[in-house]
């Protein structure tokens, strides 16, 4: 028996694999609320013409890899974690011979790799056959937007860990969740593209690590700006990321064992 | 010594910022456990068991005091302390809930790192002995407590840990479940490999596993002895039972019995005894008078044993 983590990725994946009838839900609402947007983004730009660079084919496209991806970076963290930490489980997490944060990226990473072939395939699918769609130029793009999508999770999966990490010192996390919950869809790209937002703002995010939690990807394949600039900057942020959340949960622990649970 | 700890202590901050309280829930435990020892950790609910357990698995810094755990320091050496002992908590899991229980077995195995050869000959092991064939490749979540009690003993034992703490592991279970777990931790631990710590608050866990009791109450060890010694020490009468052949009246005057119940119209008599006489003595001395077709002879049970204790410890 070695390396734990590769196998905790595939434990996350044959994790979600068990709820079939789970997945089945969510990817209805996924392609019901696709079929809406594209259709409202096909009525705009039939009298618009281009927006931003984003022509039909393009929005579709981007309306499809956003509805596909939702489930994929997971937006919204399941606050697992934060149960654990409430009820004190995350004592038999903290007594392992093990990083947990690893731990938890590599199932998380399963997970999405789960979503990729039931959530994100599908709509895809449904997507090409009824709408106009983009399809990269360049073969290469293929697997840069993989390598852009593993990057997104990373990112995604930080600011969830940091979410529910937030309960080693709060008795209740709805303020903090609630603030995410408003503003995510906005500030990663779900609602709009990024592009159509004014410049200003624009400026702002791209000091931020929530583009490269969803436009990134959709612009990596459709292969809009610099891609170097696009995964570079999500691998920054994953690695920066990545680091907080392992000091705050050394914080948290440390709490925890200083203080009491 | 696989556990020394000396003088833990471990206070709380209750309530709130401006009420604060200081709250003692460990005072002043002092443990010494040999390797191979199998020892029961007793005390009502809120006595500081759980809280000692924190400390000595290094989820809990102790207030003052100092504790090693396999030579390690808990809270410092936490996660190479993990890799040396198991721990099963009877309220909490280990396993994978959405996972087929082999599953959560192999990432364990994965965890520990432990070497394919000796982790498929453990397994198999548990496996046999604790009857779990039939669910393993069940998920965890549709297990019954006794089954998933099982499992969480066998992944905490997969990795051949010396010492295995386990905080209340027969909690909820029906009376065969709990026989299963006891007879496959006794027989584990009297191999020699496996040191046990054991609370409960089913006394007859500590009968079936443990030589040693140690008792605390109010954060303080009461009591930490051998079991049979603390029988003798506060225990009180044992009882024999003699079954007669024919009805006889209460049989009065034998040496040392201090009470005589008649049962089933003077067919059955219960003489209680004291420690200072001997049980083949007073059977031989009932035989002289009446014709006997059986006897058995009840040992207090542990129960009276822990009542007497904490009554005799109440702080005035």
């Amino acid at each position: 028996m070695s390396a734990p983590y590769p196998q905790l990725v595939r434990a996350g994946f044959r994790r979600y694999a068990s709820y079939r009838q789970a997945a089945f839900a969510g990817l209805t609402a996924n392609v019901v609320f696709g079929f809406l947007r594209a259709a409202v983004l096909v009525a705009v730009l039939a009298q618009q013409g281009t927006v931003a660079g984003y022509d039909i084919p393009t929005a579709v496209t981007y309306v499809w890899l956003g509805q596909g991806l939702l489930s994929v970076v997971q937006l919204w963290p399941e606050l697992e974690f934060s149960k654990r930490i409430r009820s004190g489980d995350v004592v038999i997490d903290l007594g392992r011979p093990w990083d947990l944060t690893a731990a938890m990226l590599a199932t998380d990473l399963g997970r999405a790799g789960h979503a990729m072939v039931v959530r994100f395939i599908p709509p895809m699918l449904l997507g090409i056959v009824f709408f106009p769609f983009r399809w990269p130029q360049r073969p290469v793009t293929w697997l840069l937007f993989l390598v852009s999508i593993v990057l997104a999770v990373v990112v995604s999966f930080t600011i969830r860990f940091m979410l529910s990490a937030t309960a080693f010192w709060m008795l209740d996390a709805h303020g903090v969740l609630s603030v995410w919950g408003a503003v995510s869809g906005i500030v990663v790209g779900l609602i709009v593209p990024l592009a159509w937002f004014p410049q200003w703002a624009q400026a702002v995010l791209a000091w931020t690590p929530f583009p490269a939690i969803m436009q990134s990807p959709i612009d990596v394949f459709t292969e809009r700006g610099d891609v170097v600039a696009l995964l570079g900057h999500a691998a920054i942020w994953s690695v920066l990321l990545f680091a907080a959340c392992k000091l705050m949960l050394r914080a948290g622990a440390k709490k925890l064992v200083v203080q009491g649970g | 010594m696989i556990i020394e700890t000396d003088g833990l202590r471990r206070d709380f901050l209750v309530g709130t910022r401006l009420r604060r309280r200081r709250v003692v829930a460990v005072r002043d435990v002092t443990l010494n456990v040999a390797p191979g020892e199998a020892v029961g950790f007793l005390g009502p609910n809120g006595a500081g068991k759980s809280t000692t357990i924190k400390m000595l698995t290094g989820v809990l810094v102790p207030t003052s005091g100092s504790a090693s755990v396999c030579g390690l320091d808990p809270v410092r050496e936490r996660r190479e302390l993990g890799k040396r002992i198991g721990v099963v908590f009877g309220q909490r899991s280990q396993l994978w809930w959405d996972l087929p229980l082999e599953e959560s077995f192999d990432l364990h195995g994965a965890i520990h790192k432990v070497p394919a050869a000796r982790y498929e000959e453990r397994l198999e092991e548990c496996v046999e002995l604790l009857d779990m064939t039939s669910f393993l490749r069940t998920p965890v979540r549709q297990l019954s407590l006794g089954q998933r009690m099982r499992g969480e003993v066998t992944a905490a034992l997969l990795h051949s840990p010396e010492l295995l703490v386990l905080d209340e592991p027969t909690i909820g279970l029906d009376l065969a479940s709990k026989e299963r777990l006891r007879s496959f931790l006794s027989a584990v631990n009297a191999r020699g490999e496996v040191t046990l710590l054991l609370t409960t608050h089913d006394l007859p866990d500590v009968e079936r596993l443990c030589r040693r009791v140690v008792v605390i109450d109010h954060g303080r060890v009461l009591v930490d002895d051998e079991l049979s010694t603390l029988r003798r020490r506060f225990a009180g009468n044992r009882t024999l039972v003699v079954e007669l052949t024919a009805p006889a009246e209460a049989l009065a005057g034998l040496t040392g019995v201090v009470d005589v119940q008649v049962e089933a119209q003077g067919m059955r008599q219960r003489l209680a005894f004291g420690a200072g006489t001997s049980a083949a003595e007073l059977i031989a001395e009932v035989a002289r008078r009446v014709e006997l077709r059986d006897v058995t002879v009840d040992e207090p049970s542990i129960e009276d044993l822990v009542r007497t204790l904490y009554a005799s410890s109440r702080p005035a």
